[in-house]
Parts: structure tokens; C-alpha cells; sequence
């Protein structure tokens, strides 16, 4: 007994050595491929990118600046014009709102169908999973460069193809959501001789509702970025007029754009942040 | 009994008033919201055009965008003039042109002397013929088609169908006729086209031709595991170079799908979500620490560092794509900066947050032992909320993977520009789905490498907030 403790010690020893060891080449392993992404990336940004990289540094606030020093030069003339693009602005919120409340309805539609916890098929699940999976992969400026194609010019492109990540992304976190639920309510449901469609709506709904609300405020904010993007390649709104003046070269008014977007972006944050910390306590 | 219920009923809502009205108030907000949101749905159904989808919806173009997608098609055209010289082109594209001397390419097997040994065979997929004559085109042998048609010019060099007038609209049908054209249509996978001048028609199979090597190439005569196989034989297919190089340029070099060329674009986008959210990853660490309240005392440099954040976040990344994009110009360093800036906002705020809700008990435990300040960061608070710096920047990878698809359309380069090159042009939708399902497959392996990893290293694959 006595002499079975120095030797548990020494494996304990021996062990704890032989787990550093793993654990520091683990480290210097990640780290290794890191440096070599990091090295490799670089090569091929320098092999494909059209201005050298030094240059690009010396040249980043030239265009920052002449649109400000060409802001500055109208005065006080300026703010009418920032006014001036406020329409296009709603433009873009609309597509954003909108799309976002149509795709919050899909989503829902798509979470119940793949909930292990509702649906007791599992090639309705499956399904269900696939078809989020590639309607969330699917960059929005995709979808919607084929609908532009197809359909001409106008905001429905962005709408369709808004909606249509906005489904697959908010459809996969509101799957979580009802999967990670507490499972008693519907339990309780069930013994009463609840239907199906009254489970949903008396014990899965009230408990996943907040949850809900809130990742689709977070997802209005990134819409609205979405949008403003669509707009850039053709979809209307505020990004449309934005790439028009940067043709043109109108400075101020690029720059007054841009303050509107950012103006925006910011307040939507805020509001977000205080409307979700309301609406479940977090901040998540 | 259902009186008593109902007296029951009553009982209780005499006992808890306050209750039943409360939750008669909350109904109520909550069917006000819902008639809000209907009344919102419906204005923004007018005010956003969605009733004018059908009008703006063109199903043909629709269906013959669909059908380019996954099918390719030959183009067979004989002047009315010289009408032995009829031309065969894949894709009518003048380049791909079977039957020259010079490509060594032989005429596809459904195109055929006929057995009076006249007219020239085009035979469709579907076992219908059109037979090209000298002075007419026989139409024969359509399933769902009870008799044969044929083709004329009349006196005025105008091309009609023989005996119209006698056929009923059931025969009709898949013909358009005008004036100085008549088109035979049955399906999507048929056309003929009869002109003043010549013949034209378009024979669809489905799948990608050429997908591997183009029309031109040397290896065309071999499926892809052929081809494969071929890279271990010793004989040479062309003299200048082994089997295994001609393979691999023949794949690169491919001028239908541009393999070389959308790998090298991708590998561009990869790059800039990689790099970028390296970028923004590194610049967030150390500036988290600083704007966290139980790192950092002084108060004017945590303010500073949060509205820095929230400005960087603010500015879209549109926003910094543009102003990279003058400086740097089309390439990825654009994308790299402008997903970099925008994340470092992001990254920078959600570790500060992360770092601000540690535990500050294992913290006191290192402080207990008479640790530096360094010293207690670094053992008190890095253990706890590395997972949750790994798994938010993984978590932001495939994001910024579609984000640098969008910022490539927008000028950066990379597969989104060679998207928007494909789409352009009207006609190669093939490369168009090539590059769409290109991109959801990188999309779809970026998001299971980062849950995968984000499973390897803190094991577990969802995102943890706090």
C-alpha cells in the first residue's frame, strides 16, 4: 500500500506530461496551419488582385476625402439633399419589412414541419431540413440576379429572394427553438385530448413566440443591409441610387447616402438590442 | 351538468377578476398587432408590385432559362441555296462545328442519309424526323402527331405548309406561322425553323456536354474515367506532353465551363471570407479586452472603444466594399478589408460582451496567488471565453462566405463577378447553375467545416452566446 502511491503518482505524472505535450503540439499544429492559410491567402490575393497592395494603403482615404471636401463645399445647401433620398430609403425598408414578415411565416411553416419534437416522420424532417439548408446557402444576390434576369427591373427580385433566405436562415434557429422547449406542456396538452394544431397553439407557440420575435428583429437588421445591396446590382432603393452617384461621381450626394444608411443601420441596432432585450431579458 | 360547469365557470371568474382581465387585455394587444401586421402585409403587397408578379412573370423565357440550365442543344442549318452544305454546330456556336477536316470530329450518328437516299435525316430524341430536301422539309414520324407535315417555299420565296387549309387546330398545334417564318415547336426539346433563306433546327438533349473537355479537345473522345485511366498509360495522346498534364490543361483550359477560371474565382472568394474574418478575429481580441469593464478602468477609452465598434458595424460592408474598392481596386484584398472592418465591429462587440459576462471567481483565484494583473487575464479570463471567441468567428465564417460572394459581384472579383459575366450574356445558363450549385456546395462546406471544427475544439456544433 505504502509503495503503491509513489508509483500512482508517477503515472499520474507520467500522464499529465504526456497530456501537455499533446495539448502544446495541438496548439503549435493549429497555429501552423493558421500562419500557412494565412500565407497561402495572401499569395493568392497578390496574384489576383489588380492594384498592388501598397498602393491600396496609400490611396484608402483619398476617396473618403473627396467626398467629404466635396461635401463641404455646398455648405449649407447640403441638407436638403440628404433629404432629397429619404424616399428611396422607405424604399428599402419596405422590401426589407416585408420580405421579412413573408419569410417569418415560412419560417415558422418550415420549423414545425422539422421539429423532431412535432413531426414523428423523419422523411418529413429530413425534407424539410434539406429545403432550409439550401434556401439559406443560397446568397441573396443569387437568387435575385436570376429573378432581375427573368423578370426586368424592379423590387420583387430582391423581395423573392429576401424571403426566401430569410425562410431557410430564420427556419433553422426557429427548428432549435421548438426543439429545445420544455416538452411538459405538451404533455399536458396531450392528456386532456388536445389535437394536433391545439398543442401548437396552446403549449409549443406561447413558450417559443419571444424566442421567435426576437431572432426576427435580428434578421430585419441584417435585411435591411440585404436590401440596400440588392439595390446596388439593380432592385431599386437606396443602393440603386447609391451606385448611380458613384457613377456619376456626385460626391455629396454619395456622401449623404451613405450617412442615411448609417444612420440607419446604427438606429436599427439600438432599437433592435432594447426591443429583444425587452422582449426575452437577453441580449443574446 | 353543463349548468354546473357553467356556475363553476362563474364561481371563478368571481374569485380572480384581476386575472381574467388581464388576460382579456393582452388578447386584445395581441389581435391588435396581428390586424396591424395584415394591414401592413396588404399595403406593402401594393406598394412592393407583388399583384404585378404574373404580369411580369414570362414563362417562356422562364421555361427556356430552366431548360438551358440542364440540357445543351445542336444547331443544324442548311441554306436554301446550297442544301448539301448543311452545317452542324453544338450550340451553334461557329467553333464547335461537326464534320470539319480540320477537328477530326465526325458527324453525330443522328444525322443520317435518308433511304431514298435524297434527303438528309435529323433525328430527335423522341424518334421524330425532319428530313431536309432540296426544295422542301418533311416533318415525319412526331409522337401524338396522327400525319406527317411538309414544308415549301411558295413562288415568292415564302415558306408555307403544305395543305394547311385542311388540317384542324388539334393538328396544328406547336406551329407558330408567320409570314417569313414557320416553326414547328411540339416540346421544349424540338424546334425547326423554316426561313426565306434557310432551315434551322435546334435538336435538345438533356445534361452538360462538354462538361469535362470541350468540343475541341483532344481527350473529347473519352468519358472522364476513361480519361483518367489514360493518365496511367504510357502512350501518348498528343505527342508534346504526358497524358496526366494534358489531362489536368485540358480540364482547366475547358472553354464551354471555364473550370480554370470559376476554381480560381472561387478560390479568390474562399480567401476573402477566410482572411477577412482572420482579420477581424485578430483586430477584435486585444480591442475587446480593452472596451470590457472588468479588464479595462478607464472609462473614456471603453466609450471610445464601443462607439469605434458600433460606427465599424454601422458602416455597412457595402459601404467599406465601395471605398476599398478605390483604393485597392478589383481583387480580394477589397473583400479581405471590407469583411475585415466590418466583423472587427461585430467580433469586437460580442467578446467584450462575452468577456464582461465571465465568472470573476477564477479570476480572484489566480489574484489569490499573487499574479500579475497580465497574468490573471490570461489564466482567468482567456480559459473561459476562448470557446466562445472560436465559435462566433466560425460561426461568422460561412456568413462572410456569402458575403464575399456579394462583394465580388459588386467589383471585388471572385465567382460572384463570374456570376454576374455568365448571366450576362444571355446564353450559357448552364454555366450560370455550373457556378449557382458551385457556390451553395462551398456555402453548404464552409458551414459543416465550422461546425465541425467548432465541435473538435469545444465540443459542441451550436453557437454559444454566453
Amino acid at each position: 500500500m505504502t509503495k503503491a502511491l509513489p508509483a500512482n503518482l508517477e503515472q499520474i505524472e507520467v500522464n499529465l506530461k504526456k497530456l501537455t505535450n499533446q495539448r502544446t503540439r495541438s496548439s503549435l499544429l493549429g497555429i501552423a496551419i493558421l500562419i500557412l492559410i494565412f500565407f497561402g491567402g495572401t499569395l493568392v490575393s497578390l496574384e489576383a488582385n489588380a492594384g498592388s497592395f501598397g498602393r491600396g494603403i496609400a490611396n484608402f482615404f483619398n476617396y473618403p476625402r473627396d467626398l467629404f471636401v466635396d461635401t463641404f463645399e455646398m455648405g449649407w445647401k447640403y441638407w436638403p439633399r440628404v433629404i432629397k433620398y429619404i424616399p428611396e430609403l422607405i424604399i428599402t425598408l419596405n422590401i426589407a419589412l416585408f420580405s421579412t414578415s413573408i419569410g417569418f411565416i415560412l419560417a415558422i411553416i418550415f420549423a414545425i414541419f422539422s421539429s423532431r419534437n412535432l413531426i414523428r416522420n423523419k422523411k418529413v424532417i429530413q425534407f424539410t431540413k434539406f429545403l432550409m439548408d439550401v434556401t439559406r446557402s443560397f446568397p441573396t444576390l443569387i437568387i435575385a440576379m436570376v429573378f432581375l434576369y427573368l423578370m426586368g427591373k424592379s423590387s420583387l427580385p430582391a423581395v423573392i429572394a429576401i424571403t426566401i433566405h430569410t425562410a431557410g436562415a430564420l427556419g433553422k434557429l426557429f427548428t432549435e427553438a421548438i426543439e429545445n422547449c420544455d416538452g411538459k406542456p405538451i404533455e399536458g396538452l396531450s392528456s386532456v385530448g388536445a389535437t394536433w394544431t391545439q398543442k401548437i397553439r396552446f403549449s409549443v407557440l406561447p413558450q417559443v413566440l419571444p424566442l421567435f420575435l426576437s431572432y426576427g428583429i435580428l434578421r430585419l437588421e441584417i435585411n435591411v443591409r440585404e436590401s440596400t445591396i440588392l439595390g446596388f446590382v439593380g432592385a431599386g432603393g437606396i443602393g440603386e441610387m447609391l451606385a448611380a452617384l458613384i457613377q456619376w461621381n456626385y460626391g455629396a450626394d454619395v456622401l449623404a447616402c451613405m450617412f442615411l444608411l448609417v444612420g440607419t443601420i446604427i438606429a436599427l441596432d439600438y432599437l433592435s438590442a432594447y426591443w429583444r432585450h425587452k422582449l426575452i431579458g437577453a441580449n443574446q | 351538468m353543463s349548468s354546473s360547469l357553467a356556475i363553476q365557470r362563474e364561481n371563478i371568474r368571481k374569485l380572480f377578476p384581476d386575472t381574467f382581465k388581464q388576460a382579456r387585455k393582452s388578447r386584445l394587444r395581441g389581435q391588435i398587432i396581428f390586424f396591424l401586421v395584415l394591414v401592413y402585409l396588404i399595403v406593402g403587397f401594393f406598394t412592393l408590385d407583388v399583384v404585378d408578379i404574373p404580369k411580369k412573370w414570362k414563362p417562356q423565357n422562364a421555361a427556356m432559362f430552366v431548360l438551358d440550365t440542364y440540357a445543351h442543344k445542336d444547331h443544324v442549318t442548311m441554306k436554301w441555296e446550297n442544301h448539301e452544305d448543311i452545317k452542324i454546330a453544338f450550340e451553334g456556336n461557329y467553333r464547335s462545328v461537326y464534320g470539319r477536316d480540320n477537328l477530326d470530329k465526325s458527324i453525330p450518328d443522328w444525322f443520317y442519309k435518308n433511304s431514298d437516299n435524297v434527303g438528309n435525316v435529323v433525328e430527335f430524341n423522341n424518334k421524330g424526323k425532319a428530313i431536309l430536301y432540296k426544295d422542301k422539309v418533311e416533318i415525319v414520324n412526331f409522337p401524338k402527331y396522327e400525319r406527317d407535315f411538309t414544308i415549301k417555299l411558295n413562288s415568292n420565296g415564302k415558306p408555307y405548309l403544305v395543305g394547311s387549309e385542311d388540317l384542324v387546330i388539334e393538328d396544328l398545334k406547336g406551329f407558330r406561322i408567320t409570314e417569313n417564318r414557320v416553326e414547328f415547336r411540339p416540346t421544349l426539346y424540338e424546334r425547326i425553323q423554316v426561313y426565306p433563306k434557310k432551315v434551322e433546327i435546334h435538336r435538345y438533349s438533356i445534361g452538360w456536354k462538354y462538361f469535362w473537355f470541350d468540343f475541341s479537345s483532344p481527350l473529347e473522345p473519352y468519358t472522364f474515367f476513361e480519361a483518367l485511366g489514360l493518365t496511367f498509360s504510357k502512350e501518348r495522346v498528343v505527342p508534346e506532353m504526358s497524358n496526366l498534364k494534358l489531362f489536368l490543361t485540358e480540364i482547366k483550359d475547358n472553354e464551354a465551363f471555364m473550370h480554370g477560371r470559376v476554381w480560381w474565382a472561387m478560390l479568390e472568394t474562399i480567401v476573402m471570407a477566410v482572411l477577412g474574418t482572420m482579420f477581424a478575429t485578430v483586430m477584435a481580441l486585444p480591442l475587446s479586452f480593452l472596451a470590457a469593464y472588468n479588464v479595462t478602468p478607464i472609462k473614456a477609452l471603453r466609450f471610445t472603444l464601443r462607439r469605434l465598434f458600433d460606427t465599424l458595424r454601422g458602416i455597412d460592408f457595402l459601404i467599406w466594399s465601395l471605398i476599398f474598392l478605390r483604393a485597392f481596386g478589383p481583387g480580394p484584398f477589397t473583400g479581405i478589408f471590407a469583411i475585415g472592418f466590418t466583423d472587427t465591429g461585430t467580433l469586437g462587440k460580442l467578446y467584450s460582451e462575452a468577456i464582461e459576462n465571465t465568472e470573476k471567481k477564477q479570476q480572484e483565484g489566480v489574484q489569490s496567488t499573487g499574479a500579475s494583473k497580465f497574468l490573471q487575464h490570461r489564466f482567468g479570463i482567456i480559459p473561459q471565453i476562448l470557446p466562445i471567441f472560436v465559435s462566433q468567428s466560425l460561426y461568422y465564417l460561412e456568413s462572410n462566405t456569402r458575403g464575399a460572394v456579394i462583394i465580388g459581384a459588386m467589383g471585388a472579383g471572385g465567382i460572384g463577378l463570374q456570376f454576374l459575366g455568365a448571366l450576362a450574356t444571355g446564353n450559357d445558363f448552364e454555366n450560370v447553375a455550373y457556378m449557382a450549385i458551385l457556390v451553395l456546395a462551398v456555402v453548404i462546406f464552409m458551414d459543416r467545416l465550422s461546425a465541425w471544427l467548432r465541435r473538435i475544439l469545444i465540443g459542441s456544433d451550436q453557437l454559444i452566446v454566453r
